[in-house]
């Protein structure tokens, strides 16, 4: 795992309308395959994508928000989400999906997959990265 | 796109023999494709069949291989978690045939 490639995949749309959510979360579960270090950050309207209880019926396509619970089992546990981008929406970290993951090192303890974090911790975040794909 | 007769219903397929609405699947659906490919249904491949469907009724995919073995491990054993045993059960690739016989759509990253 030492030549693994720091991956963050970016997220700052809203989940549909157009096809960037959707086209995101499909990559990131491919590109789970290859064993890179991948993490994800939601910010702007990206945050929306992973707010719980969706219900795509009257928009006639297919609400594929449970597939971020799979994300775990896929070992993507580094779920970042932008606290101003919560805050200017009138959410918190309550309104969103609980993703969790087991730890392998540490007995298959579940954990919380989700951390917020600020603006300019996200900045550190980017920084620390080797590629950043933004959706 | 094709169609699929099994017992006087006609399913609409996809040009890899993938059901194009995975609610018209039933177990007679699963057996005309399981044949098709060669393969006769036994408890095993039933037990996997029918763990894909409860994964994408809950997680709205089909998993890759890696996931399903971890999967398949938890919940019926470490004797069936690894891929000799769903190679063997499913030559063709655990993922991509099963799915098939399941009805499901060709798991996302499978070429």
């Amino acid at each position: 795992m030492s030549d693994a490639k720091r991956f963050l995949y970016v997220n700052r749309k809203a989940p549909y309308g157009t096809i960037y959510a959707l086209e995101s979360l499909e990559v990131v579960l491919i590109g789970a395959a290859f064993e890179q270090d991948v993490s994800l950050a939601f910010l702007d309207d990206g945050v929306f994508e992973l707010v719980k209880d969706q219900n795509t019926e009257e928009l006639g396509v297919k609400n594929f928000s449970p597939t971020y619970k799979a994300l775990g089992d896929y070992d993507v546990n580094k779920i970042y989400v932008e606290k101003e981008s919560l805050e200017a929406r009138g959410l918190t970290i309550d309104d969103l999906q609980h993703l969790t993951y087991e730890d392998e090192d540490d007995d298959w303890a579940e954990k919380d997959s989700i951390r917020v974090v600020t603006a300019a911790e996200l900045a550190e975040i980017m920084e620390a990265q080797d590629i950043v794909l933004s959706f | 796109m094709g169609e699929l007769n099994v017992g006087g219903k006609t399913v609409a397929v996809d040009e890899e023999g993938y059901l194009e609405n995975r609610d018209e699947w039933d177990m007679d659906i699963a057996k005309a494709i399981a044949e098709a490919e060669g393969l006769e249904m036994t408890d095993n491949h039933w037990e996997v069949v029918n763990f894909l469907r409860e994964y994408y009724d809950e997680y709205q995919i089909a998993p890759a291989v890696r996931v399903l073995t971890k999967a398949i491990g938890k919940k019926l054993g470490k004797d069936k978690g690894n891929s000799k045993y769903l190679y063997e059960l499913f030559p063709y690739g655990p993922a991509k045939q099963a799915c098939k016989i399941a009805g499901l759509p060709k798991p996302t990253g499978c070429v």
